[in-house]
């Protein structure tokens, strides 16, 4: 593998990773926006809120990782 | 059992399936694991870090001040079933996923003892999550109630399963079982199969494949839906088991590069960066152990909503 191509994937691995970070804290920090504001409704719901909250926030983090997952492997073979 | 009587009630089954379950883990580990090419411990901090989180024939216990390390090299034995080799060797991995296994098993079967009307300690614990796993994951999911209270049993051992590996990872000179993909896709091909089973179960071989569409769906939009769906059958195990993998190495990853910094950047800053890397650390580890509760949740809480899905599909 040449230089050029290691630096690349380098690159490609920081940047990635650097996006996915962005989209999954821009989803997350939307879904805490919205439980804080049903909460604020209506605190009676507040358990049910805070458990479907965790739950999407989970399966965000998630989708994020499988982006992640890319990237390690990027930064790994380059390495 | 323990009252005379021979039953098969739920404690064997629970038990059943968790022997089960962990026999067909070690077959798919099996015949997933690479085998690690390097000695304890690398050159350089990446290297170590590598060497810490993915599989390896060997285990290492590093006396942390003198450094003096004790090697067990595990046994290795390959198989070639006609011109393919086969690597069956017992690695890290595979050694913590017998122990848990048997963790588990002891445990449950503990505390299951005593099964008075009023629960007590341990009992009265598992009982709350068991019950949990009953009204909210199986019956909630499944039509009728006897129907959930069969599924029941698979369910509590692949949240305990998962649950149980996950905190293993957490224990110092042992790994994470659930951070190889391996050992998640034998658990992800687990949920496949059994939602193979129940659709096929609840409507027929044909049926199944014939209603993979949902109903109302008008013909012209078949060509885009048949594809989507199929391929919507493999995506959802395959999410699974990356999903499980990735939030387990990450965890360690970012445990093991934060304490890593410390070598990373020299010998004159290291006593600076070892207080912000060492408290950052511990929080990280608490995290670590709320994500491996959660992720097992929702590794079974998918499950039961795949396979509930594939056997009622409406």
């Amino acid at each position: 593998m040449n230089a050029l191509s290691l630096g690349l994937a380098f690159l490609a691995a920081g940047i990635g990773a650097g996006l996915s970070i962005l989209g999954a804290s821009y989803g997350i920090g939307r879904l805490a926006q919205a439980a804080m504001e049903g909460t604020a409704r209506q605190p009676a719901a507040s358990g049910d809120i805070r458990t479907s909250m965790i739950i999407s926030a989970a399966l965000i983090e998630g989708a994020t990782l499988f982006a992640l997952v890319v990237c390690i492997l990027l930064a790994t073979k380059a390495a | 059992m323990w009252n005379g009587r021979r039953q098969v009630g739920e404690g064997m089954r629970a038990r059943l399936w968790a022997v089960g379950l962990s026999a067909f883990a070690v077959a798919s580990l099996a015949l997933g694991a690479p085998v690690a090419a390097s000695a304890a411990g690398g050159d350089t901090v990446p290297d170590a870090v590598i060497h810490h989180v993915v599989d390896g024939n060997d285990i290492a216990f590093q006396h942390p001040l003198t450094g003096s390390t004790v090697t067990l090299v595990l046994p290795q034995f390959k198989i070639t079933l006609g011109g393919v080799e086969i690597d069956l060797s017992i690695t890290r991995h595979l050694l913590i996923m017998w122990v848990a296994a048997a963790v588990l098993v002891l445990v449950i079967t503990l505390a299951a003892r005593r099964r008075s009307l009023v629960p007590r300690g341990l009992y009265s614990m598992i009982e709350m999550v068991v019950t949990f796993i009953r009204d909210e994951l199986a019956r909630k999911n499944f039509g009728t109630k006897e129907e959930a209270d069969r599924w029941v049993p698979f369910l509590a051992t692949a949240f305990f399963f998962i649950f149980i590996l996950n905190l293993f990872g957490l224990i110092p000179y042992s790994a994470t079982a659930t951070g190889n993909i391996a050992v998640t896709a034998g658990l992800a091909l687990i949920t496949f199969i059994l939602t193979l089973y129940a659709g096929m179960r609840a409507q027929g071989v044909v049926g199944y494949f014939a209603h993979i569409v949902p109903q109302g769906v008008p013909i012209w939009l078949y060509p885009i839906m048949l594809p989507v769906e199929i391929l919507g059958l493999f995506t959802k195990p395959f999410a699974l088991a990356v999903r499980l993998f990735a939030n387990m190495v990450a965890g360690g990853f970012v445990i093991y590069f934060l304490i890593g910094l410390i070598f990373m950047l020299g010998e004159g800053v290291a006593p600076l960066v070892a207080p912000v890397s060492v408290a950052f650390g511990a929080a990280m580890i608490l995290l670590k152990l709320f994500v491996a509760f959660l992720q097992a949740y929702i590794f079974t809480m998918l499950s039961a909503l795949f396979i509930g899905m594939s056997a009622h599909p409406h």
